[in-house]
């Protein structure tokens, strides 16, 4: 299992009706990419998050699937427009089985 | 610098056929307009490690980004649900050199449209 | 000698320098790159200064003959010595040094004179390059241009200090906004400085956008400055314009520390700049370069130079410009006595130190031009004899004022040469094929086409080894003909050589102080003499 895995996410508290939300999100992980050596010569094996959700009171608002090329420490930065009040709710996936999520509500008016 | 040669410089093109391939299973082999996608990066990424780069591309369905100089020229995919403001996504990437950096869309009407830059990666040192 | 130096003097007076017919409704008065020089300096301009892709042949990429012709400059007269190298030794006999605080001071208070609310814009590379500079982290120079009345700065050097003297000076000590719309931190993507100020001067609003050296992490340390992220952000720039004329702005000014082919680029992408004020790349030029309506201004650096610019702005636009590039002739230019008081302060606890004599030089030490200067050729063979080296590495900084022949070297050229943060000398092994990568590395980033590619700086110095360069080939192609100069043997790619050099800008570099490594040399040498560098062979076209 993974250690020290961290969500961290960024969304307004507040929007009014049809405006764009801007979300930062990022997890703190060593994307070990399966492509390095340890000290010994031997390949370190693959641990990534490999994929990342993000929905709105069961509304789908950005699905990633993510490779080893993403950075230690992954990154997402997108806009999500909602109809009404609620919560998002953020998911990564650990290629070792882990889930990880966060929550996050806002007022729209 | 003193010391950091090894992420510089990789024979350039050595990976690109792996990231044809790439596309070509993506796009099922469809042809790939130009128009209507906008991906950006540093010109010189600051650290070859974490470079942020950020993809558009208006009435997207999907955004496959690839790093075509990379061993491995897969990044990831973007899949837009119907609460996406916009076909906006922002992320930080690792890159092995210097290289293209591609991403190809799929539009919503099953057409595909592709963006590259170069981003270099550099030793750095020396300036004004 | 004297009496020709007599001769030039009489023929120029402060009156003629600082003549100008004021104009419109609104100065500008631009200082940028002084590199922490208080004092008048010798500083000779580039022979070599090639332009590629669209600046091939133009401006700032003319030197000599060609930039004489240009700009109708004499033979022999005060404007070739302080733009043009030809015959600067004699010439600089003639003319004497240039710069100083004590005169920038009479000339912004006489252009104050006029236009009491002139705006001073600081163009950045201010706070590193000399010794009080570096003994006092940066704060010899904070005092001085909070005195001179400046408005507004950009930045580039001054991070070098690293991020918390940075930030106790922005916060603390320093009397006017630190800008820098293309800086974020570097975790949650989010501006970290101030992007511009809007000035209200002469009934119009003036914004002046402040953009600072792209490539910071990639051209000096990233480690001393770690949450931050830079680059030239066309799009954040013309969101930033943008905001500064919803916000009423009539005229747009960006203070930049890009380098002059980045703003030169920038101008013709970026639409709604009025002025770009350049920095970084030292250039100076008699007169604005047009791109679209897009005036560019470069104004030297080491204090030579202070720019004047009188806008008349009206209705929201830019009506007229007028121009001049003020030479700071420091035996023409009066001191202020305020200025030179506050100076011998901040020089005052270091007086002893600075003036030792280490040795002398018979030849003109130099740095600045695209490849070897007398001045790294200097510390190249200091590097290679007192740290047993087979090869010298000495970066293309474009700081550095020049020694005249028949000088002493003082302490203080030595750290006019040298000073900065991360100094130590190291000394390494790498093969040639380790060295070409460099040797390529370094020419990309002076020679690449596109001047959002480059860095800026000129091509690494190289002691102990021969090269031929061709900078119109591709990336990784440029470098032929590596010469071990002892022998005359090629360089081989699997071949292991010890390698000297200073500068590194990794972490946990080890050696001496580079100034210790050229003090010990010049003082074991006595005097010294450096021969042109027939070592590079450059290949154009
Ligand atoms: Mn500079
Ligand atoms: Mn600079």
């Amino acid at each position: 299992m993974a250690e020290g895995v961290k969500p961290r996410v960024r969304v307004p508290k507040e929007a009014s009706v049809g405006e764009a939300i801007l979300i930062k999100t990022l997890i703190s992980h060593q994307m070990e990419s399966g492509q390095r050596k340890d000290d010994a010569g031997n390949t370190i094996p693959r641990s990534i998050i490999n994929r990342f959700t993000v929905d709105f009171e069961g509304e789908n608002v950005i699905d990633v699937t993510l490779e080893p090329a993403i950075s230690t420490n992954p990154y997402f930065e997108f806009e999500a427009t909602v109809p009404t009040s609620g919560t998002f709710v953020f998911t990564w996936y650990d290629d070792d089985g882990d889930v990880y999520t966060d929550e996050q509500s806002i007022t729209v008016s | 610098g003193a010391t950091a040669f090894a992420a510089a410089m990789l024979p350039f093109g050595a990976y690109a056929a792996l990231s044809d391939d790439a596309i070509a299973e993506f796009t099922g082999g469809a042809e790939v307009g130009s128009e209507g996608i906008t991906l950006t990066a540093p010109e010189i990424a600051e650290n070859g490690n974490t470079v942020p780069i950020e993809v558009e591309a208006p009435g997207a369905v999907s955004i496959m980004v690839l790093a075509a100089g990379n061993p491995n020229p897969d990044v990831g995919t973007f899949n837009f649900g119907p609460l996406a403001a916009r076909q906006y996504a922002s992320t930080r990437i690792r890159l092995a050199g210097t290289q293209d950096v591609i991403a190809v869309a799929k539009m919503q009407d099953g057409s595909f449209v592709q963006a590259s830059t170069e981003v270099k990666v550099t030793i750095g040192g020396c300036g004004g | 000698g004297t009496w020709s130096r007599a001769a030039a003097q009489q023929a120029m007076t402060q009156d003629d320098l600082l003549s100008f017919e004021t104009t419109g409704n609104v100065t500008l008065i631009h200082i940028t790159d002084i590199h922490a020089q208080l004092v008048p300096v010798w500083f000779r301009e580039p022979e070599i200064n090639l332009g590629v892709g669209a600046a091939e042949g133009q401006p700032p990429h003319l030197t000599g003959k060609e930039f004489l012709q240009r700009y109708g400059i004499e033979t022999g007269s005060a404007a070739q010595y302080a733009l043009s190298y030809p015959d600067f030794t004699a010439l600089a006999r003639s003319y004497g040094r240039m710069g100083g605080a004590d005169r920038i001071a009479t000339i912004v208070k006489s252009i104050r004179a006029e236009r009491p609310d002139a705006l001073l814009l600081d163009g950045g590379d201010t706070w590193q390059g000399s010794l009080t500079a570096l003994r006092t982290d940066g704060r010899d120079m904070v005092e001085v241009f909070n005195a001179l009345g400046t408005d507004a700065m950009t930045s580039h050097w001054e991070f070098t200090l690293g991020i918390d003297r940075v930030t106790e000076i922005v916060e603390n000590e320093l009397n006017f906004p630190f800008l820098g719309a293309n800086i974020f931190d570097a975790e949650w993507n989010e501006p970290a400085y101030e992007p511009y100020v809007i000035f209200e001067r002469g009934g119009a609003r003036i914004a002046v956008i402040g953009q600072a050296f792209p490539y910071m992490p990639i051209a000096n340390p990233g480690y001393m400055f770690p949450d931050l992220s830079f680059g030239v952000r066309d799009e954040r720039m013309a969101e930033v314009v943008r905001e500064a004329r919803d916000e009423g702005a009539d005229a747009v000014v960006l203070l930049s520390h890009n380098g002059f082919d980045v703003d030169r680029k920038m101008a013709a992408r970026v639409p709604g700049i009025d002025v770009i004020l350049t920095g970084h790349t030292h250039d100076a030029l008699p007169e604005p370069l047009l791109v679209g309506k897009t005036h560019l201004i470069a104004s030297g650096s080491h204090g030579k130079f202070v720019s004047r610019l009188d806008l008349d702005v009206r209705d929201g636009e830019v009506k007229a410009v007028r121009h001049k590039l003020i030479p700071v002739f420091s035996d023409v230019i009066a001191a202020d006595p305020e200025m030179t008081a506050l100076v011998e302060a901040q020089r005052g606890p270091f007086k002893g130190e600075l003036s030792e004599v280490i040795g002398r030089t018979e030849s003109l030490l130099y740095r600045r031009g695209n490849f070897n200067g007398t001045w790294d050729d200097l510390i190249c063979d200091a590097l290679l004899q007192e740290r047993e080296a087979d090869i010298a590495l000495s970066p293309g900084f474009r700081w550095g004022a020049s020694v005249l022949p028949g000088q002493d070297i003082t302490r203080e050229d030595i750290f006019n040469a040298t000073a900065m943060t991360y100094p130590e000398a190291y000394r390494t092994e790498m093969t040639g094929e380790q060295l070409h990568i460099i040797m390529e590395d370094v020419a990309d980033n002076l020679f690449h086409p596109d001047p959002y590619y480059q860095q800026g700086g000129d091509m690494v110095r190289v002691g102990g080894m021969g090269y031929r360069i061709d900078i119109g080939r591709p990336a990784g192609s440029r470098i032929s003909e590596m010469t071990m100069l002892s022998t005359g043997e090629a360089v081989e790619p699997s071949r292991t050589y010890v390698v000297a050099g200073w500068a590194s800008v990794n972490p946990e570099v080890e050696g001496p102080p580079i100034w210790d490594v050229v003090e010990s040399y010049v003082a074991r040498e006595g005097t010294v003499s450096i021969s042109p560098n027939q070592n590079v062979q450059v290949v154009t076209g």
